[in-house]
């Protein structure tokens, strides 16, 4: 039974989004730094900016792929007793995937 | 295999938790799991602020609110330390996986460093914050 990426594929993903939401993260933490948003419009505005939808797709497939490697690990490691860990992992699975479709669906709506 | 190998009873347990001492990469190696977990549980609640913000300038202002909330608050100070703990510990690991600095004197200075610099990180977001 293989759910997700497990083994060095697991190891790749971890790393490659690692990498990404790293990069990401320094972005925004920058930005906001630089230029701090007051109202809502500036907020609009920032988001509005070209790529910025796309990044913040990128930003969400690459933190809940990162979150379904790391919090596997963590249910193989602890969740005793061993039967019941099946079931974790797809309540795990759906839960990330419900946040997929969460956050598609703000990205969707968000203003361009 | 002698009996007394075969027989749980006779290993020597010494569970006195105030004695255990870890080394230093261990307590960074549980810290980055702690506060994966912990980042892991701020996700929804990002999502849901997100949300809230692009909905009208009620919802902007309502999300901004929500954020000055003392709770909300600690939680906030939390991942903070929990976002440069897990930063740091990665990048960490990463230059381990490229074989930066895995000679034990420099694992184990990196791993003070990464400790420190996150808590120190939490100080200042509660000075920030709080």
């Amino acid at each position: 039974m293989k759910r997700g990426p497990t083994g060095l594929p697991a190891w790749l993903v971890q790393r490659a989004s690692a990498v990404y939401l790293l990069l990401f993260l320094v972005f925004v933490l920058a930005s906001f730094a630089l230029v701090p948003v007051h109202s809502q419009a500036e907020w609009l505005q920032w988001l509005a900016r070209p790529g910025m939808r796309l990044a913040l797709a990128v930003f969400f497939a690459a933190l809940l792929a990162h979150m379904w490697v790391g919090l596997r690990d963590v249910l193989l490691d602890y969740a005793q007793p061993v039967r019941i860990r099946p079931y974790l992992l797809i309540g795990l699975a759906a839960g990330l995937c419900g946040l997929a479709v969460w956050a598609g669906f703000i990205l969707l709506r968000m203003p361009a | 295999m002698s009996k007394a190998a075969r027989t749980p009873r006779s290993r020597p347990v010494f569970l006195n938790l105030a004695r255990i001492t870890l080394p230093v990469g261990a307590l960074t190696s549980i810290g980055h799991r702690l506060s994966g977990v912990l980042l892991a549980t701020g996700v929804p609640a990002l999502l849901y602020l997100l949300q809230r913000s692009l909905g009208g300038e009620a919802g902007f202002v309502e999300a901004t609110a929500l954020l000055s909330q003392p709770l909300v608050r600690i939680f906030l100070v939390a991942l903070a330390w929990a976002l440069a703990h897990h930063m740091l510990a990665g990048i960490r690991h990463m230059l381990t996986d490229m074989d930066v600095g895995s000679a034990l004197g420099n694992a184990r200075r990196s791993a003070w460093g990464v400790n420190l610099a996150a808590l120190a990180i939490a100080v200042l977001a509660a000075g920030a914050v709080l």
